[in-house]
C-alpha cells in the first residue's frame, strides 16, 4: 500500500481551457440576446403595446355573451373537419408505408437510388406545412373538402414515414435472421420477421398523427379547404366575436376529445 | 451427411474468422463445437446455411454444394436445415403456434402464410411437435409470455417443423439456468436420436458438451485444433483449445463456483436443522 499523500486531492470535471470556452459561450449568448431584443423592438410602436390589455379586454367583452344559437350551424363543418383529418390520415398512412420500407436501411431494395428518393419524399412532405399544402391544392383542385383531405394526407406522409422507417430500422435482427433461416421468401420475411415487430409502432404513430391532424384540419378552412375553419374565417371577417368564441370553444372541445381517444387507443395497443 | 471443405471466411479489414475448415458430419451424429468466444463457432454454423456468406470453400449437404447456390435454390436448401438460436429468436409478438408454423414458410406459398391458412398436415404436425416439447397448452399464448426454457422449446419445435436433414444449434443454453440447460440439451439430443438427425451444437460449457455430445470439435482462432470423442478431451486438449491462461482461469472459476455452491448448501443445511 502507498500512502494517501501521493495522490492528488484536486479533481476538476473540466480542463481550464474547456471552462474558458464555456464561459465565452455564455457571454456570447447573452450578447446575442441583447442584440436580438434591440432588433425586435426597433419597429415596435409602444403605444399599441401599452394599449394591448385594454384591446384584449374589449374583444373579450364583445365575446360575451356567447352566441350559443350558432352551435347547430357548426355541426356540419365540424363533421367535415373530422372527416378531413380521418380520411387524410388514412390516405397519408397508406402512402407512407411503402415509403418507409424503401427508406429503412434494412429493407430498402436499393440503397443508392430508391432510399435517397424515399428520404427526399419524407423531407419534402415534412418541410411544407399543411396550410401551405392546402393553399397549393385549393389552387390546383379547387376549394372544398378534397383539397383539405389531400393536404392532410401529403403532410402526413413525412411524419408517419419518418417514424415508421426508424421503427423498421430498430427491429430485432435475430428474429428476422431466424425467419430467413427457415427458407422464407422476401415477402414472408417481411410479414413474419418485421411486420409483427413494428405493429405497435405503426398503430401508435397512426393514431398520434390522426390526433395532430384533427388540430391541423381546423385551420384549413382559412384558405378555403373546407371544415370549421371556413366558419371561423367568416366570423372573424364580420367581427362577430361572440361567434368566434363559440367556434374556439368547440375546437378546444374536439381536440380534448381526440387527445383522449388517441391516448386510450395507444394504451390499448401497447 | 454434411461435408465442409476448405471453408474460410474473412470479414473486410479483420483477421480471418474461419480458416480452411474441413469437417464431415455423418447422419445421426451430434457434434459439439467448443472454443473461446471469437473462435468462429457462430460464423461456422452460419456459413452452412449462408446467413453469413463464406469467402471460399464448399458446403456439401447430400450432393449439393450450398456455397454455389443462387437465391431461389438457397431458399430451397435452407428449408432442409433447421436452426436453433441462443436467445431463442422467436418472433416475440406472434403466438407459439405461428412461430412453430413459421418453420413451414419455405414450403407454403405467400398467401397461405399471410392469411395463416396452413395446410391441415402442417397444422397437425405443429401440434404433434408442441406435444413432443411439452407445450401443448401454450399453443395460443404469445411467445413473449413464455419463460426462457419454454421459448427455447418453441424454437426447437420451429426448427423441427421444417423436417430438416440437419440441425444447427447456436449456444442453445447460454441464456438459461443450469437445470433448464440440461433439460434443453437432453431434449435436443433425444430428438436427434429419434430421427437420426445430425446436429452441430455450438456450446461454451465444456462439462455440458462432454455430457451430451458424441463428438467434440475444438475451434481456436478459426481453425480446428481438436476433433475426437468427449473422453479424449483431456487437460492438454482443452489447453490447446482455450490457451493455457484462459483454461486455467475457467477451471479456477468453475472450482470457485462449485466451492461457493457447496458452502451455500452447508449453510442452508445448518439453518434447516
Amino acid at each position: 500500500m502507498t500512502t494517501t499523500d501521493t495522490y492528488s486531492a484536486v479533481w476538476q470535471r473540466r480542463t481550464p481551457r474547456k471552462r474558458l470556452l464555456i464561459w465565452t459561450g455564455w457571454v456570447a449568448l447573452v450578447a446575442l440576446f441583447v442584440w436580438c431584443w434591440q432588433l425586435m423592438t426597433e419597429n415596435t410602436i409602444w403605444a399599441f403595446v401599452t394599449d394591448a390589455p385594454r384591446q384584449a379586454a374589449d374583444i373579450g367583452a364583445r365575446m360575451w355573451p356567447l352566441e350559443w344559437g350558432y352551435l347547430p350551424e357548426l355541426m356540419g363543418p365540424l363533421w367535415d373537419t373530422i372527416n378531413i383529418a380521418t380520411l387524410g390520415t388514412i390516405g397519408g398512412v397508406i402512402m407512407a408505408v411503402p415509403v418507409a420500407f424503401l427508406a429503412a436501411r434494412n429493407t430498402t431494395p436499393s440503397a443508392t437510388i430508391l432510399r435517397p428518393i424515399a428520404l427526399f419524399i419524407i423531407v419534402a412532405s415534412r418541410s411544407i406545412n399543411s396550410l401551405i399544402w392546402a393553399l397549393l391544392l385549393v389552387a390546383i383542385i379547387g376549394p372544398g373538402l378534397l383539397a383539405g383531405i389531400v393536404a392532410i394526407a401529403l403532410r402526413s406522409i413525412g411524419f408517419v414515414g419518418k417514424l415508421l422507417y426508424e421503427a423498421i430500422e430498430e427491429t430485432d435482427r435475430r428474429q428476422i435472421e431466424a425467419v430467413r433461416a427457415t427458407g422464407a421468401g422476401g415477402l414472408q420475411v417481411l410479414t413474419y420477421g418485421i411486420v409483427p415487430q413494428i405493429m405497435p409502432a405503426f398503430w401508435g404513430i397512426s393514431v398520434f398523427r390522426w390526433d395532430i391532424n384533427i388540430r391541423e384540419s381546423t385551420i384549413l378552412g382559412l384558405v378555403g379547404a373546407g371544415g370549421i375553419g371556413l366558419k371561423l374565417n367568416a366570423s372573424i371577417n364580420t367581427l362577430s366575436w361572440d361567434e368566434v368564441a363559440v367556434i374556439l370553444l368547440l375546437i378546444l372541445g374536439t381536440v380534448v376529445v381526440s387527445e383522449w381517444v388517441s391516448a386510450k387507443l395507444r394504451r390499448a395497443i401497447i | 451427411m454434411l461435408h465442409l471443405e476448405g471453408l474460410s471466411k474473412s470479414y473486410a479489414g479483420g483477421d480471418p474468422a474461419l480458416s480452411d475448415v474441413t469437417l464431415t458430419v455423418p447422419k445421426g451424429e451430434i457434434l459439439g463445437l467448443i472454443g473461446p468466444s471469437g473462435a468462429g463457432k457462430s460464423t461456422l454454423i452460419r456459413c452452412i446455411n449462408r446467413l453469413v456468406e463464406p469467402t471460399t470453400g464448399a458446403v456439401r449437404l447430400g450432393d449439393e454444394d450450398l456455397a454455389q447456390l443462387g437465391k431461389t435454390d438457397l431458399r430451397r436448401a435452407r428449408r432442409r436445415i433447421g436452426m436453433i438460436f441462443q436467445e431463442y429468436a422467436l418472433v416475440e409478438r406472434l403466438t407459439v403456434m405461428e412461430n412453430v408454423l413459421s418453420g413451414r414458410l419455405g414450403y407454403v406459398p405467400f398467401w397461405r402464410s399471410f392469411l395463416r391458412r396452413y395446410p391441415a398436415r402442417d397444422v397437425q404436425q405443429a401440434y404433434r411437435l408442441l406435444d413432443r416439447v411439452g407445450l401443448m397448452d401454450k399453443a395460443d399464448s404469445r411467445a413473449d409470455a413464455l419463460s426462457g426454457g419454454q421459448r427455447q422449446r418453441v424454437g426447437i419445435a420451429r426448427a423441427l417443423a421444417q423436417e430438416p436433414e440437419l440441425l444447427l444449434v447456436d449456444e442453445p443454453t447460454a441464456s438459461l439456468d443450469p437445470k433448464t440447460s440440461r433439460q434443453i440439451m437432453r431434449l435436443i439430443t433425444e430428438i436427434c436420436q429419434e430421427r437420426g438427425l445430425p446436429a452441430i451444437v455450438n456450446i461454451h460449457d465444456v462439462p455440458l458438451a462432454q455430457q451430451f455430445m458424441q463428438r467434440i470439435v475444438g475451434l481456436r482462432a478459426g481453425r480446428i485444433v481438436f476433433d475426437g470423442a468427449p473422453s479424449e478431451l483431456t487437460e492438454d486438449a482443452l489447453t490447446t483449445i482455450y490457451g493455457a491462461e484462459d483454461w486455467n482461469a475457467m477451471r479456477k472459476g468453475d472450482a470457485d463456483q462449485a466451492e461457493a455452491e457447496a458452502d451455500a448448501q452447508r449453510r442452508l443445511e445448518a439453518i434447516a436443522q
